[in-house]
């Protein structure tokens, strides 16, 4: 039916997210963790990240263009960044935050701001693919969908 | 993951309740747990809440550290644990932390993306009792109720523990040891409180939901007056009335002064009769104030010690250092707070003292440390050395024993005697008469029994003593589970041959387990063979509320097949976890059994009675990792309690090949010679 064919659909775009390591296990944590009383949590809980992240990642490049550059600031924000990325298992976004940090340990401003235009890349990327797979959620109807095939 | 499921059933109310009510274990729990969380990230914030809630835990969500410090002050026993984000914009998480453990003396967890070590170690010295780093699995989540248990066991008992088992194996060792010890301080401090006014804190311990408050609270301010005052007269003209006078606290009785003067004088004595210690020592008896804060350098920590201890240090440096250590000031520039101090300011404090959990893991973290520092303590302190180790374990033994209030807490006094140094191990004894019923309450710890008892033995010689109380009690009151204290990961270093134990887990085993759950429990002590510390623990009684949730929360409709399906996550769990970490990963365990479990429901369900087993396996595979542990309480008494509708054949060869698979994870709890004795054939 046409619903399964959908489900099929959605098992494997899951899948794909986590071949290729855009998204990992933590996702499909939070993915489980809806239940009745909450069936579209991980819907939900992506939802905020990505309105948190609307505004966290423009602050971020302009905190990297300011000079001089807050460090402490841009640490923080950027913990954050990777705190919540890493909590819905963004797990790509997560990396390049990791270099990014590391770079601006160094003080390679330079190197960083690369970095950063890749965790925007990521990010950017991952959103779109998000949305696209919770409508797909939603079209198929409130059925549990952390059943994937384990 | 299986943290969805039948959980409904459980009624957090209810458990929330006897929990307060702090007589009994909650058959629940740690349903109803009541867990504060604080991160100003929404996006964790709501993950972290649904996972708890999921845990069947009360949550109650806060993004702003001020927020939180406000809800703990106005309801001091309105919480259990505080899980708190280390990067807040309005308060750093660790000086929350320093709060929390100040005033309320509650467990606190830190939590962060951040993972670099210093910042981990920052968690430790400031007192933390874990520290998880983001992304927060629910399996890490599931084990935050040992915390909570341990503060409570440390309550009664003064004893440091010298580690603990941490929830996930990210943590490092130290961490997770420190943790150990900052309860224990805890602990030790009312222990040692407790003996001077044994009937009054015995009813104030009555709430185990929350660490009672004995009628005075030598906290760092209060402290520091009393060390002032102490300073200004000379230590040798101190007397309690002229303390009084000078330090002009309203409230303050001259007894109360006098006590504590009482303690604080054996804490010099201590300091200057033990040699090896006395860096501790001073360090100790200084922490308890700079404990809390957890910022103040080693080197700061010994002067000030040693000053203190003299009773030259002049009460200003002293408040000095304690303004830094909390942070107030702006001294926090890498003060490392001397992890001894921290240790000794417990056990020499009283442990009305609130001092932050860091203190507690520094304790942990010297091994040396003295459970009694500056608490008078009725061993020689050349036994306080061997017995930190053991005495951590014992404490949690003592606790544990109490808890049963039966011959437990007879035989606690005794192993107590025995193996703490410390006269607390009287006080431990009294107390456990006394608060023995309470003590199940704070929720079987006994497991550690087993352990430490063989610490205590080994340390001390006194093999007899500490066994007795170990394993009666265990056997006797089998509350003492001990399973979430993962301390058991601590025993295994003392290699003690547990051999006794599995005795007393039949016999735990029997008496503790719900009829229904004996086939249970049967079923799975047949595949625990291979752990040793199972074999422990199972000699505790199972808490009953382990099973009960196990027959509850698992959806008894899966069988073999989930059960393969099981076995599969549990072992990759497993592998997660990192069993090789040796730590007594209450879910590296929980995982192992699993599987083992599951492998030999596999196997049992070719039987017709497998059925059964695999039912009860289900259920307790259920993904929490206590349940799984009471499956190897039910290993504990394997020989005596395997039931008979197992194929034990079967149910052999499945362990055996478990066994096989699952032995290098063995080898980490140390308890080598003890895996294959309690396999029942």
């Amino acid at each position: 039916m046409e619903n399964r064919s959908l489900r099929e659909q959605i098992a494997a775009m899951r899948q794909s997210f986590l071949d290729e390591e855009i998204l990992d296990t933590q996702f499909i944590q939070l993915e489980e963790l809806s239940d009745k009383d909450e069936p579209s949590i991980a819907e939900e809980v992506v939802t905020l990240y990505f309105r948190e992240t609307t505004e966290l990642l423009p602050n971020l490049e302009e905190d990297m263009k300011a000079t001089p550059i807050d460090f402490p600031k841009l640490d923080r924000i950027l913990h954050r960044l990777k705190g919540n990325s890493a909590s819905i298992g963004a797990s790509k976004v997560r990396n390049e935050i990791n270099k990014t940090m590391a770079l601006l340990e160094e003080g390679n401003v330079e190197g960083a701001k690369a970095a950063f235009e890749q965790v925007r890349k990521e990010h950017d990327t991952l959103k779109a693919k998000l949305e696209t797979y919770f409508q797909q959620l939603r079209q198929a109807g409130p059925v549990d969908p952390a059943t994937p095939s384990k | 993951m299986n943290s969805s499921g039948g959980k409904g059933s459980m009624s957090t109310a209810s458990s929330s309740a006897a929990w307060k009510a702090g007589d009994v274990v909650p058959d629940q729990f740690p349903a109803g747990l009541r867990v504060l969380v604080v991160d100003d990230d929404p996006t964790c914030l709501m993950i972290l809440e649904k996972m708890l809630r999921t845990c069947l835990y009360e949550v109650t969500k806060c993004n702003r550290a001020e927020t939180a410090l406000s809800m703990l002050r106005e309801n001091k026993n309105g919480f259990d644990i505080v899980i708190s984000d280390v990067h807040m914009p309005d308060m750093d998480g660790f000086k929350l932390l320093e709060h929390i453990g100040l005033e309320m003396d509650l467990p606190v967890i830190m939590m962060s993306a951040d993972d670099g070590k210093h910042v981990v170690m920052k968690g430790v010295t400031h007192g933390a009792c874990d520290y998880l780093i983001k992304p927060v699995r629910i399996e890490a989540l599931k084990n935050i109720w040992q915390h909570v248990v341990r503060k409570r066991k440390n309550e009664w008992k003064d004893f440091e523990q010298s580690g603990s088992v941490e929830e996930g194996d990210r943590q490092p060792k130290q961490s997770e040891e420190a943790d150990y010890s900052s309860s224990a301080n805890e602990g030790n401090w009312k222990s040692s409180k407790k003996r001077k006014d044994d009937d009054d804190e015995a009813e104030e311990r009555d709430d185990t939901s929350t660490l009672k408050k004995p009628r005075v609270v030598w906290s760092v301010e209060l402290h520091q007056q009393f060390v002032a005052a102490v300073n200004q007269l000379g230590i040798d003209k101190a007397v309690p009335k002229k303390i009084l006078e000078l330090m002009n606290v309203p409230g303050l009785t001259r007894e109360n002064v006098a006590s504590h003067l009482q303690k604080y004088r054996l804490y010099l004595r201590r300091l200057s009769g033990v040699s090896q210690h006395q860096s501790n020592l001073n360090n100790s008896f200084i922490s308890p104030q700079e404990a809390t804060f957890g910022p103040l350098s080693p080197l700061n920590g010994l002067d000030l010690q040693t000053l203190a201890a003299t009773g030259q240090l002049p009460a200003q440096s002293l408040a000095t250092l304690q303004a830094a250590g909390l942070g107030r000031s702006t001294a926090k520039s890498g003060i490392a707070m001397p992890l001894v101090d921290q240790r000794n300011i417990f056990s020499f404090e009283n442990p009305k003292l609130r001092f932050g959990e860091g203190q507690q893991q520094h304790m942990n973290n010297n091994k040396q440390i003295n459970l009694l520092h500056g608490i008078p303590t009725t061993m020689e302190p050349k036994q306080l050395a061997s017995l930190h180790h053991s005495a951590q374990s014992i404490g949690n033994m003592n606790v544990q024993v109490t808890s049963h209030g039966v011959q437990g807490s007879q035989n606690n006094s005794l192993l107590i005697q025995m193996a703490q140094p410390q006269p607390r191990g009287q006080i431990l004894n009294d107390s456990a008469g006394s608060h023995a019923p309470r003590l199940p309450s704070t929720m079987g710890q006994p497991i550690l029994s087993n352990g430490i008892a063989a610490n205590v033995s080994t340390r001390n010689g006194i093999p007899e003593n500490i066994r007795g109380p170990g394993y009666n009690p265990v056997s006797q009151t089998s509350s003492m589970l001990n399973f979430p204290m993962n301390h058991t990961s601590e025993l295994p270093g003392n290699s003690f041959p547990l051999g006794s134990t599995p005795g007393i887990s039949s016999l735990t085993s029997k008496g503790a387990f719900q009829e229904d759950l004996n086939s249970d429990i049967k079923g799975s002590g047949g595949f625990m063979p291979s752990y040793d510390i199972f074999n422990d623990l199972n000699q505790h009684k199972p808490q009953n509320w382990e099973l009960q949730n196990v027959g509850m929360t698992f959806d008894a409709s899966q069988h073999s097949n989930s059960l393969q399906g099981n076995l599969d996550l549990a072992q990759s769990v497993l592998v997660q976890q990192g069993f090789s970490s040796g730590q007594m990963n209450g879910q590296n365990r929980s995982a192992a059994v699993v599987s083992k479990a599951m492998f030999s429901a596999g196997d049992c369900t070719e039987q017709g009675n497998a059925q059964n087993v695999n039912h009860h396996l289900n259920n307790l595979l259920v993904d929490n990792t206590i349940r799984i542990k009471s499956e190897r309480v039910a290993d504990a008494g394997p020989a005596n309690l395997f039931p008979d509708h197992f194929g034990q054949d079967d149910l052999m060869s499945a362990l055996l090949k478990q066994q096989e698979g699952i032995a290098p994870a063995e080898n980490e709890f140390d308890f080598d010679g003890y895996s294959m004795d309690n396999i029942p054939v």
